[in-house]
C-alpha cells in the first residue's frame, strides 16, 4: 500500500494530532501502516477506556468472595464447593445497528469467549436490549434481527439464554443497544489468565482462519454514527456458532491438561489486542510470524491480519513440549492450529511478514503512553419536582394499558425463540422469577442471574439512576432467595467529548459506586460503550447491570407465581412517587420530574428481611416492585399464578393512582400462607410492611367495586410483541 | 471447474420461507406476485476439465448429500465462461 | 444393559441426556464419538439434540453420513434400540432409518417452550410406563421440527401404529394451535417398522427432575430401563 503514513491518515484511523505526535515520539520514526493500525486500535476508546478509566477506578471491586475483579477477561467470584462463577457483560451496539442479526450473534460469541478463555464452561447467557420507537419500521427490523441473532448463536452453541431485559425509547432510534452477558463455572483453583510468560514459549493460534472481517471494528465502536452508517457495512463480522461450539469443547479439553501458560480470545482489534495484552501483562515481548497465521483469503497484508476481527479465534502460550498434545486436541475438533510466534525478552511487539518486519513497537510505552483523559463534565441539572398529577383515566384502564405497553408487555415472543433449557439445569426459566435460576451440575447450589437498568431514571438523574440500576439487580436476585454476590456493568453513553454527556457518566458511576458499597455488591467486570450517538442525538444514559447471586439450595428459590389462598404482603414503604414513572409517561403523557429516590439503607434492610423469609421456607412467591408500580407487579403475579386477587383498599392520604402506580423503590410483594405472622416479624425488625389482600377468584378486585379480569390483563399483556412483529 | 447445484423444495412441499418472502414483497408494494419458492445455490470448485464428468460428479454429490430426496429436488449447472 | 450417546460435532444436549439416563438407569451412558464404528456391548443408542455441523446445509444431513452412522444402522438392522431426539430425530430421517423429513417450523421461528404430547401407544419399549392416550409435557427447542412425508407414507405410519407422539393441548386434543411447528398430522415422533427406533422432536430428557419443573419425561427412560434391564 502506497498510502503515506501521516497525521491525516492517523486522523482517519481515529487518532488525534496529539496522539499521533506521541506515536512519533515513541517510535522515533514514521510508523508503518501496520504499526499505525496497532496504535490506533490499542488507543481507541474501546480498547483503552481513555475517557472512562479515571472514573471506573472509583468503583468498589473487592470483597472476600472476589477472586478476580476488573482487568481480566471476565470477573471471577467464589460461589462455594470450590467453584467459581466467571461472568461479564459486553456491548455490540454499533454492529447490531448496521447488521442486526450478525451484530447480535457475534456479540454473544464474543462474550462467550471472554468467559471460557478463563477456563469456565458457559452455563447461561443473558442480555440487555434497548430499541427505538416501536412505531418505526427500522425498529421492527432491528428487533427481529437482534432476537434472531441472539437465538441463532446461543441456541447453536448450546448455552441456555435464561434472562434479559428490553426497553423501547425514541432515543435509541439510531443506536440500539445490544449488551450480552455470559456466566460460566470453573474450579476456583483452575482459572486461566492472559499474562504471557516463559521466554521462548510458543504462541499458538487456534480456531477459525483469518479473513478480512471487521477490520477497524474497535475504532468503529469508538465513533459516532452519521448518515453514512450504511457504508460501514463491510466491517461487520459474521459469526459461526458451530465453530464456537467446537472451540469451547477443544479449549476446555486442553484446559484439563497442564499445557497452557496463558490464553486470550481474539476479540476487538483481533490478533493485535490479544498479543499486546498477553505480552504486556506478562512483562515480556512477543514475536509473530504472520506467514504462519491460518488465512481464509489470499493475499492478506500484515496490516489486515493484525486488525482482522474474524470471530472464533484464540491465542495461547503453551508450555514447552505441549505442542503435539495440543495440536491433536484441536485437530480432533477440526479446528485450525498453528504455531505463529514465541515469547521474547525484548519487551517489544514484533510482527514479520514475508521476511519484512511490519511491526516493531515497544510494549511499555504503548501501554503507559496510552491516552487518559479527564474530560470536562457538567453536573446534571436536577429535574423540578413533579407536583400533584390528577388521574385522567382511572385504575382499570390504566392497568390494562400499562401491562400492554411496549416497556411492560410480556417478553414471551422473545424468550420463546431462545433455548432456555439446554444443559438441563434451568430451575427458573425466563418470566418465572425475578432472576433466572440455573443449578450447578451435580449440586443443590444454583446461581441467580439478572440484568437491569432504568434509563429514563438515568436521564432524569444519572446518580439516582446509577444507584437504582444496581439496587434493582440486587433486589431481583434477593426476590428469589439468593444472596447477591457481584455485578458486571455495561456502561452505554453518548459522546464523552460533550461535557453534559461526560457529566451523566460521572454521576452514574457515583450512584453505582454508592449502591455497590452499601449492598456489598462489587463490580468485577464490565465494558464501556461511548459515542452512542447518531447525528448528534444521544441515547439515554444506560448503565446496564448484570447481577449474580447464589442460593445454596435451589429448591428454596421462589418464583413470582402465587397459589390460590395465599395472602399478599407488601414489604417496603410507599410514598406514591410518580416522577419518571411509566404511569406518568403512558397515561399522563409526560416524561417529567425526578426519579424515585433510592434509599440504600432501606434497600439493604428490606432485602435482607425478605431473603430471610424466603430461605426460612415461609414464602410461596415473591416479586419486586419496579416499572409500573405496585398494581403492575400484582397483575404480573396474578397472571403467572393464574389466580385472581382480592385487594384491600389503598391507604388514606394519597391518590389511588399514586399508591397503585407509584414507583417507590426497595419494595417487594410476598405471597405467604400467614400474613399476620409476617407482619409481626416485619414490625419487630423495623421493616415497613402492609397487607395487600389475598389470592382468590379469577379477577383483580379493588376497593370501590373495580374488577379487572386476569384474562383481560393477559390478553393485553401478551398482545403487543406478537402483533407488532409477527 | 466451477459447478453450481441448485436445491429447491419439491413442488407440493410447503415452503413457508418462500411464502413469507412473497408476503414481504407484496407489503413493499410489488404487485402481481404469484408463488415464491426459496432454495439454495451451492457452488463447487471441482478438479475436472470435462464438463460432463463434472456434471456427473456433482449430480452424485447432490443425490447423496446436497439434497434430501424426501423433500428436495436439485439441478446441476455448469456456468458458461464469458 | 448399556446405553451409548453418540456425539457429533455441534451436538449440545448430550449432557442433558446423560443426566436423564444416569438418573433413570442408575448407570452412566458411554459417550460415543462420531468416528467410532465399534458399538459392541451397547443395547441402546441415543442420538441427542443439538446442532450437528451447525445445522448447515440441512439439519442432520452431514451427521447422517458420519462413520458412526453405519454402525448405528447395523445396530438397528439387528433389532437394536435407537432413540433420536430433536437433532437426533433429524439425523435418523436423513440417514433413512426413519421415514419423512423435518422442515422449518411453519412460523419460521425457533420455538423454545413447553408442549403437550399424547402417547399414541403404550406397548413399546419406549412407552410402557405410560398409558395409551396419556398426555405429558416436554420442552421443545427447535427451528426445524415440522414433520413432513408424502400422504402415502403418512397413511402407512398411521395404519401401522408408527406414530409415537402427537402435539396436543393440555386436554389431549389435537388442534392447529397445539401443533406449534405445523407438523403433518400433528406428528411429534415416529417409530421404525419394528418399533425399536424412535425419533421425536421435544426433549423428555429435560423434564426428569422435580426441581427443573417436573418429571413428565421420566416414563420414557423408566420404560427403557424396565425393558432393557432384563
Amino acid at each position: 500500500m502506497a498510502q503515506p503514513v501521516d497525521a491525516a491518515l492517523a486522523r482517519s484511523f481515529g487518532l488525534s494530532a496529539e496522539e499521533f505526535a506521541t506515536v512519533l515520539a515513541i517510535m522515533g520514526r514514521t510508523p508503518t501502516l501496520a504499526e499505525l493500525g496497532v496504535f490506533s486500535v490499542m488507543w481507541s476508546e474501546h480498547c483503552s477506556y481513555k475517557s472512562s478509566r479515571v472514573w471506573l477506578r472509583t468503583l468498589p471491586t473487592t470483597a472476600p468472595w472476589v477472586i478476580h475483579g476488573p482487568g481480566e477477561n471476565a470477573g471471577v467470584v467464589a460461589i462455594g464447593d470450590g467453584l467459581a462463577a466467571i461472568f461479564k457483560m459486553e456491548s455490540h451496539n454499533h454492529p447490531s445497528f448496521i447488521e442486526p442479526y450478525q451484530g447480535a450473534a457475534t456479540g454473544v460469541g464474543g462474550i462467550l469467549r471472554d468467559v471460557y478463555t478463563m477456563g469456565a464452561r458457559p452455563i447461561a447467557n443473558l442480555n440487555a436490549l434497548r430499541f427505538g420507537d416501536p412505531g418505526l419500521a427500522v425498529t421492527r427490523r432491528v428487533v427481529d434481527g437482534v432476537v434472531r441473532g441472539i437465538g441463532g448463536y446461543g441456541n447453536c452453541v448450546g448455552v441456555p439464554t435464561v434472562g434479559g431485559e428490553v426497553n423501547f425509547h425514541p432515543a435509541y432510534n439510531g443506536n440500539p443497544l445490544v449488551n450480552a452477558m455470559t456466566v460460566g463455572i470453573a474450579p476456583a483453583d483452575r482459572i486461566f489468565l492472559s499474562a504471557a510468560a516463559g521466554i521462548g514459549n510458543q504462541v499458538v493460534y487456534v480456531g477459525s482462519r483469518t479473513g478480512r472481517d471487521g477490520i477497524h471494528g474497535a475504532t468503529m465502536a469508538s465513533a459516532e454514527f452519521g448518515a453514512d452508517a450504511e457504508e460501514k457495512r463491510p466491517t461487520v463480522q459474521v459469526g459461526d456458532p458451530f465453530t464456537e461450539k467446537l472451540l469451547i469443547e477443544a479449549c476446555l479439553e486442553l484446559m484439563a491438561t497442564d499445557a497452557i501458560v496463558a490464553i486470550q480470545d481474539m476479540g476487538a482489534a483481533g490478533l493485535t489486542s490479544s498479543a499486546v495484552e498477553m505480552a504486556g501483562k506478562g512483562g515480556v515481548g512477543i514475536e509473530l510470524d504472520m506467514d504462519a497465521v491460518p488465512q481464509r483469503e489470499t493475499g492478506m497484508s500484515a496490516y489486515e491480519m493484525l486488525l482482522s476481527e474474524s470471530q472464533e479465534r484464540m491465542l495461547i502460550v503453551l508450555r514447552p513440549g505441549a505442542e503435539a498434545m495440543a495440536r491433536a486436541i484441536f485437530e480432533k475438533w477440526e479446528l485450525a492450529f498453528a504455531v505463529i510466534g514465541r515469547i521474547t525478552d525484548t519487551g517489544r511487539f514484533v510482527a514479520v511478514h514475508a521476511g519484512v518486519v511490519e511491526v516493531d513497537i515497544p510494549l511499555d510505552p504503548l501501554a503507559e503512553a496510552a491516552p487518559l483523559y479527564t474530560r470536562p463534565h457538567l453536573p446534571p441539572v436536577p429535574r423540578a419536582p413533579l407536583g400533584p398529577v390528577a388521574d385522567p383515566l382511572g385504575i382499570e384502564a390504566a392497568l390494562l394499558r400499562l401491562v400492554g405497553c411496549p416497556d411492560l408487555c410480556s417478553r414471551r415472543w422473545i424468550w420463546d425463540q431462545y433455548d432456555s433449557t439446554v444443559g438441563g439445569q434451568t430451575v427458573k426459566r425466563p418470566g418465572a422469577a425475578d432472576a433466572a435460576i440455573v443449578r450447578l451440575d451435580g449440586s443443590r447450589r444454583a446461581l441467580a442471574l439478572t440484568t437491569d437498568c432504568t434509563p429514563r431514571y438515568c436521564l432524569a438523574d444519572p446518580q439516582v439512576g446509577g444507584a437504582q440500576a444496581v439496587a434493582e439487580a440486587w433486589r431481583n436476585i434477593t426476590a428469589t432467595g439468593a444472596r447477591p454476590l457481584a455485578v458486571t456493568d455495561n456502561l452505554n453513553f453518548g459522546n464523552p467529548e460533550k461535557p453534559e454527556i461526560m457529566g451523566q457518566f460521572v454521576a452514574a458511576i457515583a450512584g453505582m459506586g454508592a449502591a455497590c458499597r452499601a449492598l456489598d455488591f462489587p463490580v468485577v467486570s464490565g465494558n464501556v460503550s461511548l459515542y452512542n450517538e447518531t447525528d448528534g442525538q444521544s441515547i439515554l444514559p444506560t448503565p446496564a447491570i448484570g447481577g449474580l447471586g447464589v442460593i445454596d439450595d435451589a429448591a428454596l428459590a421462589v418464583g413470582i407465581a402465587p397459589g390460590a389462598g395465599d395472602e399478599l404482603v407488601l414489604i417496603g414503604a410507599t410514598a406514591g412517587w410518580l416522577g419518571q414513572s411509566l404511569w406518568l409517561r403512558e397515561i399522563a403523557g409526560r416524561e417529567d420530574g425526578p426519579p424515585p429516590p433510592v434509599d440504600l439503607a432501606a434497600e439493604r434492610a428490606n432485602g435482607d428481611f425478605v431473603r430471610g423469609e424466603i430461605l426460612a421456607g415461609r414464602v410461596v412467591a415473591c416479586h419486586d416492585v419496579s416499572d409500573g408500580g405496585l398494581l403492575v407487579a400484582l397483575a404480573e403475579m396474578a397472571m403467572a399464578g393464574d389466580t385472581g386477587l382480592a385487594l384491600d383498599a389503598a391507604p388514606e392520604g394519597m391518590g389511588a393512582h399514586e399508591f397503585w402506580f407509584g414507583e417507590d423503590q426497595a419494595r417487594y410483594v410476598l405471597a405467604v400462607a400467614d400474613a399476620p405472622a409476617l407482619l409481626d416479624r416485619a414490625a419487630a425488625a423495623g421493616i415497613a410492611a402492609r397487607r395487600l389482600g389475598r389470592c382468590a377468584g379469577t379477577d383483580l378486585t379493588l376497593a370501590g367495586g373495580i374488577t379487572i379480569s386476569v384474562r383481560a390483563c393477559r390478553g393485553a399483556h401478551e398482545a403487543f410483541l406478537p402483533n407488532w412483529l409477527q | 471447474m466451477k459447478v453450481a447445484v441448485t436445491v429447491m423444495l419439491k413442488d407440493g412441499v410447503l415452503d413457508p420461507q418462500g411464502r413469507a418472502i412473497g408476503q414481504a414483497l407484496t407489503t413493499l408494494g410489488f404487485g402481481g406476485i404469484g408463488e415464491v419458492r426459496a432454495g439454495k445455490l451451492i457452488e463447487l470448485e471441482l478438479a475436472e476439465t470435462d464438463p460432463e464428468r463434472a456434471r456427473a460428479r456433482a449430480t452424485e454429490m447432490a443425490r447423496r448429500l446436497l439434497a434430501n430426496p424426501v423433500i428436495e429436488s436439485f439441478s446441476v449447472h455448469i456456468p458458461t465462461e464469458a | 444393559m448399556r446405553a451409548g450417546i453418540v456425539v457429533f460435532p455441534g451436538i449440545n444436549r448430550e449432557r442433558d441426556m446423560a443426566i436423564a439416563i444416569e438418573s433413570c438407569f442408575g448407570q452412566a451412558p458411554r459417550l460415543v464419538w462420531h468416528h467410532e464404528t465399534d458399538l459392541a456391548g451397547l443395547d441402546l443408542l441415543v442420538l441427542p439434540g443439538g446442532f450437528s455441523y451447525g445445522d448447515y446445509l440441512r439439519c442432520g444431513a452431514m451427521a447422517a453420513h458420519s462413520p458412526v452412522m453405519g454402525a448405528v444402522a447395523a445396530h438397528a438392522r439387528r433389532g437394536g434400540y435407537v432413540l433420536g431426539v430433536c437433532n437426533g430425530f433429524q439425523i435418523l430421517t436423513e440417514a433413512g432409518l426413519l421415514p419423512g423429513a423435518l422442515l422449518r417450523n411453519a412460523g419460521l421461528r425457533f420455538l423454545s417452550m413447553d408442549c403437550f404430547l399424547r402417547v399414541e401407544r403404550a406397548d413399546t419399549v419406549f412407552t410402557s410406563r405410560w398409558a395409551a392416550g396419556e398426555v405429558f409435557r416436554a420442552p421443545m427447542a427447535h427451528g426445524d421440527g415440522n414433520y413432513t412425508a408424502d400422504a402415502d407414507t403418512l397413511d402407512r405410519l398411521e395404519g401401522e401404529g408408527r406414530v409415537a407422539f402427537r402435539y396436543v393441548d393440555a386436554d389431549g386434543k389435537t388442534s392447529a394451535a397445539a401443533n406449534l411447528n405445523g407438523s403433518a398430522r400433528a406428528i411429534a415422533g415416529i417409530y421404525s417398522d419394528n418399533a425399536r427406533v424412535l425419533g421425536l422432536m421435544p426433549h423428555p430428557e429435560d423434564l426428569v427432575d422435580p426441581l427443573l419443573g417436573g418429571v413428565d419425561g421420566r416414563p420414557l427412560f423408566d420404560s427403557l430401563a424396565a425393558a432393557l434391564v432384563a
